[in-house]
């Protein structure tokens, strides 16, 4: 079997994430925040290392500004519900996924207003496509930093740079790019940055969470659930302060304890080793999959200027079917069709019949790259 | 007099903010539940000896470490 659905969720995972998550479980039975035991407090010190790990490979100096959600979706809703109120504006892409494209929308609907700036049709887009649609009222910029569905890598720096420069919060989506590209919040003008555990981090699923630079103000940002937190106990009103603000009911533990376990394995292996693997990877799917005939790769056509995700169509052939014949006949998952992302497709021109991606990760091999372009190669000669 | 101190925080993420600092630090805690005489916070507290407590308050607001107060423990 080839797994090359990597942009959907990574596979394999490294074996110490099935380790700890198996270890947290057998070990560290308690419930952090709650009752002062010896487990709870281990459960606490397990959730204060994936903080330290994941505040360390961001670039931010406070552990206790990695809040923990459920994935990148619930931290993007927390942000863009929090900071646009009736009346605010906001500015994004198009080149969105529908994780941020519909909490915008309910936003907009709620009495908020929507900007999304166009990008070129191979995804990419120029920093300034934001700045001219700023207003007076905007009150966040939000921007993935690489698509899911063809890989190309925004300006985020720049973007970044507008931002700061007139004073809005700049919220990046980073659901396709942390544990695959550097990121660092000060360098890169980030104030608020979504990440998810299970992709490129190759953390276990319902992991991920929102980092807070340093110097945002929290006040800014209500919370999006109350409830427990095990603090202020006699108090109704739900807590002010970090992580409790943004954090409320019993965490996922287990999900935790292989978050850091596989955080831990990224850094040391090097997200430079792993980017330039990817990067090969890509390069030879970009290369092999544009020589064949009446197949068409979507996106800049430079795997320097993007992830290893990869789109293509062929000529006369339904995504759909492209992807059952590539499981059924040469054992390949990938993901066809809009990949939750219909914006993106409209920019990219594939709307509505969408692509297949292609998606290697850390532990495919370039022999596996070769038998996916094999595969494809037949499956287009047979058109 | 007691020779030891308590650090009040606001949540168990802090005292093992705290914990973590003074440990790798070199200093001698230990987790305790709040003191209900001390606070109504049902969570942990982190006891510390009353000489060290100078030199911990520095280091805990070097680090940015927050916490509520630090109060001597009568026992």
């Amino acid at each position: 079997m080839i797994y090359l659905d990597n942009a959907a969720t990574s596979w394999p995972k490294p074996d110490c994430v099935r380790e700890a998550v198996s270890r947290c479980m057998k070990d560290v039975g308690g419930s952090p925040g709650r009752s002062g035991h010896r487990l709870a407090n281990d459960a606490e010190r397990l959730r204060f290392d994936a903080r330290e790990a994941l505040a360390g490979l961001f670039g931010v100096s406070n552990p206790m500004r990695v809040i923990f959600t459920l994935n990148a979706t619930e931290a993007l809703n927390l942000v863009i519900s929090g900071l646009l109120p009736p009346g605010a504006h906001v500015v994004t892409t198009s080149m969105e996924h529908n994780s941020v494209m519909r909490p915008v929308r309910a936003a907009e609907k709620r009495g908020a207003s929507v900007t999304v700036a166009p990008c070129r049709t191979d995804g990419t887009m120029s920093p300034s496509a934001i700045e001219e649609h700023i207003r007076p009222e905007t009150r966040l910029i939000v921007a993935n930093h690489a698509s899911n569905v063809c890989g190309t890598v925004l300006p985020i720096r720049e973007i970044g740079d507008v931002a700061r420069g007139r004073n809005i919060p700049f919220l990046l989506d980073a659901a396709q790019t942390a544990g695959c590209l550097p990121i660092d919040l000060s360098a890169d003008n980030i104030d608020l940055l979504a990440f998810t555990g299970h992709k490129g981090l190759l953390g276990p699923g319902g992991t991920g969470g929102l980092v807070i630079r340093d110097d945002f103000d929290i006040s800014l940002l209500p919370s999006l659930t109350h409830g427990g937190t095990g603090s202020r106990s006699e108090q109704e009103t739900h807590p002010d302060f970090l992580p409790d603000k943004y954090e409320s009911g019993t965490p996922n533990m287990i999900g935790l304890a292989g978050l850091t376990a596989a955080v831990r394995y990224v850094r040391e292996r090097g997200l430079g080793q792993i980017g330039e693997h990817e990067q090969s990877l890509t390069h030879l799917l970009i290369d092999g999959l544009g020589n064949l005939p009446g197949v068409r790769v979507l996106g800049t056509g430079d795997a320097r200027k993007q992830t290893s995700a990869i789109s293509f169509t062929i000529d006369g052939q339904h995504a759909s079917e492209i992807a059952q014949a590539l499981e059924e006949r040469f054992d390949i998952m990938c993901r066809p069709g809009l990949h939750c992302a219909p914006q993106a497709h409209r920019t990219l021109g594939t709307l509505p019949e969408g692509t297949v991606r292609l998606a290697p990760g850390p532990f495919t091999t370039d022999a596996e790259i070769d038998q996916a372009l094999s595969a494809v190669e037949q499956l287009a000669q047979a058109r | 007099m007691s020779k030891f101190a308590v650090i009040l925080v606001h949540s168990t993420s802090h005292a093992i903010h705290a914990e973590r600092v003074l440990r790798r630090a070199g200093f001698t805690v230990k987790l305790i539940p709040t003191p209900r005489d001390l606070s109504s916070d049902c969570g942990s507290a982190l006891r510390i000896t009353v000489e060290d407590q100078s030199a911990i308050e520095l280091l805990l607001a070097e680090s940015r470490v927050a916490i509520d107060r630090i109060e001597p423990l009568d026992r």
